[in-house]
C-alpha cells in the first residue's frame, strides 16, 4: 500500500513537530524536572499539579485557552504581535507552543523520577571533590538519569506525534504546517475514504507499539539490580 | 457498595428506558446550530414532555457514525448525498426529504464585511481568511467555488486556513484568529455573530447550490416522536423558523431569502 504525497507530507510533519518539541522539552523541563527532584520547599507540591495538569485537562480545554490567548487580543498574541512574529494559530510554530504545554509531563515526570532515584549521595560526593553544582549536574546526575533522559524524551516524542485536539482546534488544518497525521487520518474518515485512513492508521498503531516496546522491554528491572 | 452502585445503575437504566418511548436524538449539521436550537424548542411547546436531544457536528462525520450504528433518530446533513446515500445502503426509514437550501456570505468579526466583496479578500492586510474544510464539508466546497468562479482561488488560497466544520470556521473568524471567513449564512444571522461585525452574501450563481436533506434512521422505523418531528419541518411555525435564519426553502425558491437578513433582526 504506497502512501500518497500529502500522507507523506503529514507524517513527516509530525516527525518533525515532535522532533521540535522533544528538543525545547529536553531544555525547558530538564531544569524543571531537576528542581522538582531537589526542593523541599511548599511549592514542590503546586509546581508539581501545574505541570501534571496537561495529564488529567481535555485537549478541548487547551485547545479552546491556547486559541484564545494566541489571538490577536489574548495575551500571547499581544505579545507576539509586538514582537513582530505575528499570531501563532495556524502556525507551526503555535503548534510547537502547544505541544510543549501538552508533553510536558511527559517530559518532565520520567526525568523526576530519574533524578530522585540518584538521591543525594553522588551530588555530595562530587561537592566534596569541589565539583560546582553545575558541574555535578553534567558529570554526575545526567549519566546516572540518562535512562530517565531516553524514556523521557520516546514518550514525549510519541505522545507528540499523537497528539490531535489541540492540533484540530489551533491549527486550521494546512498541508506542510498544521495537517499532521493524525489530523489526515481524521479528514480522511469524514471524506469517507476509509481505505486511505486505514493507511495512516495501521502505520500509527504499528509505529506506536514499536517504540512502546522498546521503552518496555529495555526497561531495567529494578529487582534484579543492575 | 457493590449491591447499592448495582442498584443506581438499575434505576439508571430504567429511567432511560422509561424515556425512550418519547425521546430522539437528532444529528444536525453544524450550520444548524442556531436554527435547530429555535427549532427544538418551538417543536417542544407544542409537544409538552416530548425530549429531543440535538447533536451538532460534521455531515460526513454522522454520515459515518449512522453507518456504524450511532443511535440517532433524525439526520439533518448540510448535502444530500450523505441521506441519500443512506437510503441506497437501506439505513433509512424515510425518503430524501430536502428542507432547505444553504447559503454561503463573507463575515468579518473585526471589519465590516457588508461593504466588501470576494475581490476585497485579495487586501493584502487580511491575513488569514477561514473557510470550512472543502475536502468533506459542503460549505467549504461552496465556498472552494464561489472563490474559483470569481477568478481568486489562487490568490487566495495561501491565505486560507480549514475549519472542520463551519462552526469552527466561524469560530476561527470570532476569536480574531482569522480576519473573515466564509461562512453559513444561518450562523452569521446569530445576533451574537452579527452584532459583532457585517456579512456580506455571496452571490448563489458562483457556486453550486446547498442542497441540504435530513432522513428518518432505521433505527427509528417505529419511533413515532421521530415521525412527528418530520411532520413538523414541514410546518408553517417550522419553516418561519428557517426563514429567519436565511435558508431557502424547497419549492419556494432559493435566491432571495437570504437578503432579508441583512439587517440584523
Amino acid at each position: 500500500m504506497p502512501l500518497s504525497d500529502s500522507d507523506l507530507l503529514a507524517i513527516w510533519l509530525s516527525l518533525r513537530l515532535a522532533g521540535t518539541v522533544t528538543l525545547v522539552l529536553l531544555l525547558v523541563g530538564t531544569p524543571i524536572a531537576w528542581w522538582l527532584a531537589r526542593t523541599r520547599g511548599w511549592w514542590k507540591g503546586p509546581i508539581g499539579a501545574v505541570v501534571a495538569l496537561p495529564l488529567v485537562l481535555p485537549p478541548s480545554v487547551l485547545g479552546f485557552y491556547l486559541l484564545v490567548a494566541m489571538g490577536p487580543s489574548g495575551p500571547i498574541g499581544r505579545l507576539t504581535q509586538s514582537l513582530g512574529l505575528g499570531l501563532l494559530p495556524f502556525t507551526f510554530w503555535g503548534l510547537v507552543v502547544a505541544s510543549v504545554i501538552y508533553s510536558l509531563p511527559f517530559m518532565v515526570q520520567p526525568l523526576q523520577t530519574a533524578f530522585e532515584a540518584i538521591g543525594d549521595r553522588p551530588l555530595e560526593v562530587a561537592a566534596t571533590l569541589r565539583a560546582s553544582p553545575l558541574d555535578a549536574f553534567f558529570t554526575v546526575a545526567v549519566p546516572l538519569a540518562l535512562p530517565g533522559f531516553l524514556t523521557a524524551s520516546i514518550l514525549t516524542f510519541t505522545h507528540t506525534v499523537g497528539e490531535f485536539g489541540v492540533v484540530l482546534m489551533i491549527g486550521g488544518n494546512l498541508a506542510g504546517i498544521t495537517r499532521v497525521a493524525s489530523v489526515l487520518i481524521y479528514d480522511h474518515v469524514e471524506a469517507l475514504e476509509y481505505t486511505e485512513a486505514h493507511r495512516l492508521a495501521a502505520l500509527m498503531l504499528i509505529f506506536s507499539f514499536l517504540v512502546l516496546l522498546a521503552v518496555y522491554a529495555w526497561r531495567p528491572n529494578p529487582k534484579k539490580g543492575s | 457498595m457493590m449491591k447499592s452502585l448495582f442498584l443506581v445503575l438499575c434505576c439508571l437504566w430504567l429511567a432511560e428506558s422509561a424515556a425512550w418511548a418519547e425521546k430522539i436524538t437528532v444529528a444536525a449539521a453544524a450550520d444548524l446550530k442556531f436554527a435547530m436550537d429555535e427549532l427544538v424548542s418551538v417543536f417542544k411547546n407544542a409537544n409538552p414532555g416530548a425530549q429531543v436531544d440535538v447533536v451538532y457536528g460534521s455531515s460526513g462525520n454522522f454520515y459515518s457514525q449512522i453507518k456504524e450504528g450511532a443511535p440517532y433518530d433524525l439526520f439533518f446533513s448540510a448535502d444530500i448525498t450523505y441521506p441519500e446515500q443512506l437510503v441506497t445502503g437501506g439505513l433509512a426509514a424515510s425518503d430524501v426529504k430536502p428542507y432547505a437550501f444553504g447559503r454561503i456570505v463573507l463575515w468579518s468579526g473585526s471589519l465590516d464585511a457588508s461593504r466588501m466583496t470576494l475581490e476585497s479578500l485579495a487586501d493584502p492586510k487580511i491575513a488569514r481568511i477561514a473557510i470550512a474544510n472543502p475536502q468533506h464539508a459542503p460549505y467549504g466546497k461552496r465556498a472552494q467555488e464561489a472563490l474559483q468562479a470569481a477568478g481568486l482561488w489562487d490568490k487566495i488560497e495561501p491565505k486560507l486556513v480549514y475549519g472542520e466544520n463551519i462552526a469552527q470556521t466561524a469560530q476561527f473568524v470570532e476569536s480574531g484568529n482569522a480576519q473573515v471567513g466564509i461562512i453559513a449564512l444561518s450562523l452569521a444571522v446569530n445576533p451574537e455573530l452579527a452584532s459583532k461585525g457585517g456579512y456580506w452574501l455571496i452571490p448563489d450563481k458562483l457556486h453550486q447550490p446547498l442542497k441540504q436533506a435530513y432522513v428518518i434512521t432505521k433505527r427509528a422505523e417505529n419511533n413515532a416522536l421521530a415521525r412527528r418531528f418530520a411532520e413538523y419541518m414541514g410546518s408553517k411555525p417550522a419553516r418561519t423558523v428557517m426563514i429567519k435564519y436565511g435558508f431557502g426553502l424547497p419549492g419556494e425558491g432559493s435566491g432571495n431569502q437570504g437578503n432579508q437578513g441583512s439587517q440584523t433582526q
